[in-house]
């Protein structure tokens, strides 16, 4: 059937898109100046490591021996952390998961309860005082929101604490429930920051949505047929606008984990963002394209994802086995 | 705070409103305009721009300090705001008014220009894939949807950490080049769904040229979206520099930059806030009024026709 | 008429806010006229005289925040005034007692559930029908209407369907419930000619089937010229003639439904210049004063300048009444311009 086949275009052609990101990334991080070697080091020890690594073959070279390396699944070995790659990729990735799942679901949770209120009362007192505060909100920078949540939950009212993932005395894994709650509790601040801007954001866009659905002929033909207004918006209404909100969905999430670097240094939340960060300044070449291949991984994986729901979701969309005779009576 | 700098306040205050009231006359003949104008928020926030760059235009006559200069690191420092330190002063005691205006001649200045390149280059990109089809486009968008993918912050990073010391130029095309392919995509749906009209097909006919068909013909007419994402790439841009710059591998010190202010301020927030607080307040109102804008434009190049009433 | 009147509306007034400083659209200004069970009645009129606000206020669909319907208005069905109904009890009336189907079928239908559920849809809001029941109820709505393979139909979405299709869809959707009163408004504008040609047939094959009134709104006369048992023309916001359509066709009265018949092309007529009527149809925030056809009318005196022409009868036709001074006045029908 049609969708078999276009599915598997499509995840070639983002497997494609991962190849040309990582290519990319690999290419300005050798072209950049500077050396994984520090200046600290001994010269003839960075001549030694620079043969160990291969650093000082063409850049060609280099990205084919990477190339082949990640295909048998090995990502390599950090200079900066003088451990494989993987190892503390694997560490991160959980709080960045975390920070990631708890602020996407403020986000949305929130974001689509505004949104729907709001296109409920348009234009009255509450879609009003409402509509200037997500503007408000959603032009914050999200680093500058982050420092005044501190200062204000974490330092004035010290309901919260001001950074790190866990306490480090008692909870340095995940052992009890108590643990959890210590988690959650070092959670709420960062996802927060990050969830209430994004539900900004997607208030202002499904507000949008609901009322230009709000307008179509169909809701009027439903209203015609004596649906009760409830059920119009519930049912009617708010089915198509969630075309659109699944798009949006899809490019959600990769956006929150390339966007957590911020959030992360200042929460001094131990994540990927964080890591690359660091990994970039050490110029620490196997971990930077590592998370290079993941975040693109995700981003494509989340265009994806979006892709297949809109085709389950909008009927419009789906390959379906027409035939002549559908259109030649009228 | 002198006279002087509070009277080149009222004047910039003065030509904004007058500015936005004049546009407002002129726009109240067409009726695309007239719809802007009927957005409050939208007419708010064109005028708080246009106060903002007047402003940031007119640096040393509204600023009473020079910028970066350190007034008395004995006694001055972190000085809450006051009559002579409108915003009060910073760690370094330098005056966070005179700091913040001349930052937004910066970041508003990298804004504009680095929104500037990625329009640009959408546009483009967007029009010839539009237009011409086939395998230009195939090439031009999968080269977008690899845009797309790539982990901007990371390549920005990289690009700003990696060399140190960016000049201004270099950071504008970093951001800018980075920032294009969203547009891109907008500008090549509204030149596709263009190129069937009836009037461009009728320009061919015509004879007239490719390129004079896209410029004159076509984009005008798909001014709506590129209108948009000008003034929203000039607040994400402006977003941008400010978290290079909070992380320290944007503008760097002593220039200043409306990031770079709050990360100063970031290690006495608890002490002073003003030095973090109002430099993010300016970041806050123009973004937000960029994005007013860009819902008035939003809403008054739709081409929705009004209910046909009869 | 024998037959009992279904609808009586008295002076129906919608108005419309417009942008700042053009003042009220007055879209419906005082119309009146009656509906008889079992008839078709036919609006016509021109874009902008008011007969799709007509027919939207009946069933209160007018949007509120720019459009409102005056108090003084009323629209009696089965003894009840809809305007006051309250909105419990207007849903009751609405897709169950009177039906509405619109113009464009593509917009109207809702892209995302399939035709069955939307046809169903009103069987299980007002009969209470399990899904099955009204399931069943829509094939048998889709076999009613005419289209072919009900049972495969029933789960296909609007935009697998054609225009024609879609419309007969629409109408399964208006009937289901079998609705005393049937609005249609421009049904077959959007359509090809030969479609409207059968969807008007399977409208009048229906009407009879299930003895329903019709109110048919179209600015076609040659669409009410064989499907409408009485016609009332509306200009700028009121009507300006009643009658049954042979009595209009024959006789008609009122200079603009002068104006309209000529303006129909005749194959049977020698070939000469198209009549057109001159001028155009007023803005609805600034009708002209005393008869609103004046400006356009080739009769008009001084006394249509100054005063308004209620809804006079003609004489020896009855039923048939004209919004003109001329039905007074015969002898003034001369042509001035």
């Amino acid at each position: 059937m049609g969708g078999g086949a276009w599915l598997l275009r499509r995840v070639l052609a983002s497997i494609a898109i991962v190849v040309a990101v990582v290519t990319f990334i690999f290419i300005l991080i050798h072209v950049a100046p500077g050396r994984p070697c520090t200046e600290n080091l001994d010269p003839r020890v960075c001549e030694q490591l620079t043969r160990q690594f291969g650093l000082d073959k063409p850049i060609v070279v280099q990205y084919w021996r990477y190339l082949v390396q990640v295909v048998h699944g090995n990502l390599g070995v950090s200079y900066s952390l003088h451990r494989p790659v993987a190892d503390a990729l694997l560490e991160t990735i959980p709080f960045t998961l975390q920070l990631a799942g708890a602020a996407l679901m403020l986000d949305f949770l929130l974001g689509l309860a505004l949104g729907i209120y709001q296109a409920g009362r348009v234009n009255r007192i509450p879609d009003v005082v409402l509509s200037n505060s997500t503007l408000f909100v959603y032009s914050l920078p999200t680093f500058w929101l982050a420092l005044i949540l501190l200062l204000v939950f974490g330092e004035k009212l010290r309901w919260f604490p001001v950074g790190g993932a866990s306490d480090p005395i008692f909870c340095p894994v995940i052992d009890s429930f108590f643990c959890v709650v210590d988690r959650v509790w070092h959670l709420v601040l960062p996802s927060a920051t990050l969830g209430l801007v994004g539900a900004a954001g997607t208030a202002r866009f499904q507000r949008a949505a609901m009322l230009d659905v709000a307008t179509q002929d169909y809701v009027r033909t439903a209203r015609a047929k004596g649906v009760p207004e409830r059920q119009i918006v519930m049912r009617h209404q708010l089915h198509n606008a969630l075309l659109s909100f699944i798009t949006r969905f899809g490019l959600a999430f990769p956006f929150l984990l390339t966007g957590a670097v911020l959030i992360e240094t200042i929460f001094a939340w131990p994540g990927m963002g964080r890591l690359a960060f660091e990994a970039i300044l050490t110029r620490d070449y196997p971990l930077v394209t590592a998370t290079a291949l993941i975040a693109s991984t995700v981003v494509v994986a989340g265009n994806l994802l979006a892709d297949i729901l809109i085709g389950l979701a909008d009927p419009r969309l789906r390959v379906h086995a027409t035939t002549d005779a559908d259109i030649v009576t009228a | 705070m002198t006279l002087g700098n509070w009277l080149a306040l009222v004047v910039a205050l003065i030509l904004a409103a007058e500015a936005v009231r004049a546009l407002r006359h002129r726009a109240l003949r067409r009726e695309r305009w007239r719809r802007f104008f009927r957005h409050r928020t939208a007419s708010w926030g064109l005028g708080i721009l246009t106060f903002l760059v007047i402003v940031a235009l007119a640096a040393p006559l509204v600023a009473p300090f020079d910028p970066n200069r350190q007034l008395d690191i004995v006694h001055l420092t972190n000085q809450p705001p006051s009559w002579t330190f409108l915003l009060g002063t910073d760690l370094l005691s330098r005056d966070v008014w005179s700091r913040a205006v001349y930052g937004g001649r910066i970041s508003l200045g990298i804004g504009a220009l680095g929104a500037l390149v990625a329009v640009s280059l959408g546009t483009l990109v967007g029009a010839l894939a539009g237009y011409y089809r086939r395998w230009i486009d195939a090439v031009l968008m999968r080269g977008v949807d690899v845009g797309l993918a790539l982990p901007r912050i990371f390549i920005l990073l990289m690009a700003v950490a990696l060399w140190d010391g960016l000049p201004f130029t270099a950071l504008v095309l970093a951001i800018g080049l980075t920032s294009w392919f969203g547009t891109s995509r907008l500008v090549r749906a509204e030149v596709l769904a263009l190129r069937q009209r009836d009037f461009v097909v009728a320009a061919r006919a015509l004879g007239v040229g490719t390129s004079r068909v896209i410029f004159r013909h076509v984009l005008p007419n798909a001014a709506a979206p590129i209108i948009v994402s000008a003034a929203l790439g000039v607040g994400n841009v402006l977003l941008l520099e400010a978290s290079l710059s909070f992380l320290g591998i944007g503008i760097a010190p002593p220039e200043a930059s409306w990031g770079n202010m709050i990360a100063d301020g970031a290690p006495s927030i608890y002490t002073a806030p003003w030095s973090t607080l109002f430099p993010g307040l300016a970041i806050a109102l123009v973004v937000m009024s960029l994005n007013a804008v860009a819902d008035g434009v939003r809403d008054a190049l739709d081409p929705r026709e009004d209910g046909g009433v009869e | 008429m024998t037959a009992p009147v279904l609808l009586r509306i008295r002076d129906l007034r919608t108005y419309f806010v417009t942008e700042h400083g053009k003042g009220t659209a007055r879209a419906v200004d005082g119309v009146s006229f009656d509906l008889y069970a079992g008839e078709t009645l036919g609006i016509v009129g021109e874009s902008g005289c008011g007969k799709t606000v007509t027919s939207l206020s009946i069933l209160r669909l007018v949007p509120e925040p720019p459009g409102h319907v005056l108090p003084g208005s009323l629209i009696e069905f089965e003894g009840r005034n809809l305007l006051t109904l309250p909105a419990p009890e207007l849903r009751g009336v609405r897709g169950n007692q009177i039906a509405m189907i619109f113009q464009e079928p593509m917009t109207s239908l809702n892209p995302v559930f399939t035709v069955g559920n939307q046809i169903a849809e009103a069987a299980i809001i007002h009969q209470h029908l399990s899904r099955r029941a009204a399931r069943a109820r829509a094939i048998d709505m889709l076999r009613l209407v005419g289209i072919p393979d009900p049972e495969e139909r029933v789960d296909h979405y609007p935009h697998q369907l054609s225009g024609g299709m879609r419309q007969r869809v629409m109408i399964a959707m208006a009937l289901i419930c079998h609705p005393k009163v049937l609005i249609a408004d421009e049904p077959t504008t959007a359509l090809d000619v030969t479609i409207q040609a059968q969807i008007l047939e399977l409208l009048d094959r229906l009407q009879h089937e299930l003895g329903m009134a019709v109110l048919l709104i179209t600015h076609d006369l040659g669409v009410v010229a064989g499907h409408a048992d009485r016609l009332v023309v509306m200009y700028a916001g009121r009507v300006v003639e009643t009658a049954t359509t042979p009595s209009l066709f024959a006789r008609p009265t009122h200079p603009y439904t002068e104006g309209l018949l000529a303006a129909v092309p005749r194959i049977d007529a020698p070939r000469a210049r198209l009549h057109a009527i001159p001028g155009q149809v007023p803005a609805a925030t600034a009708w002209p004063t005393g008869c609103r056809f004046h400006p356009r009318c080739p009769y008009a005196w001084e006394k249509c300048v100054a005063q308004e022409p209620p809804l006079l009868d003609v004489a020896d036709e009855p039923g048939h009444t004209a919004r003109c001074w001329l039905v007074t006045e015969p002898e003034r029908r001369v042509a001035k311009r």
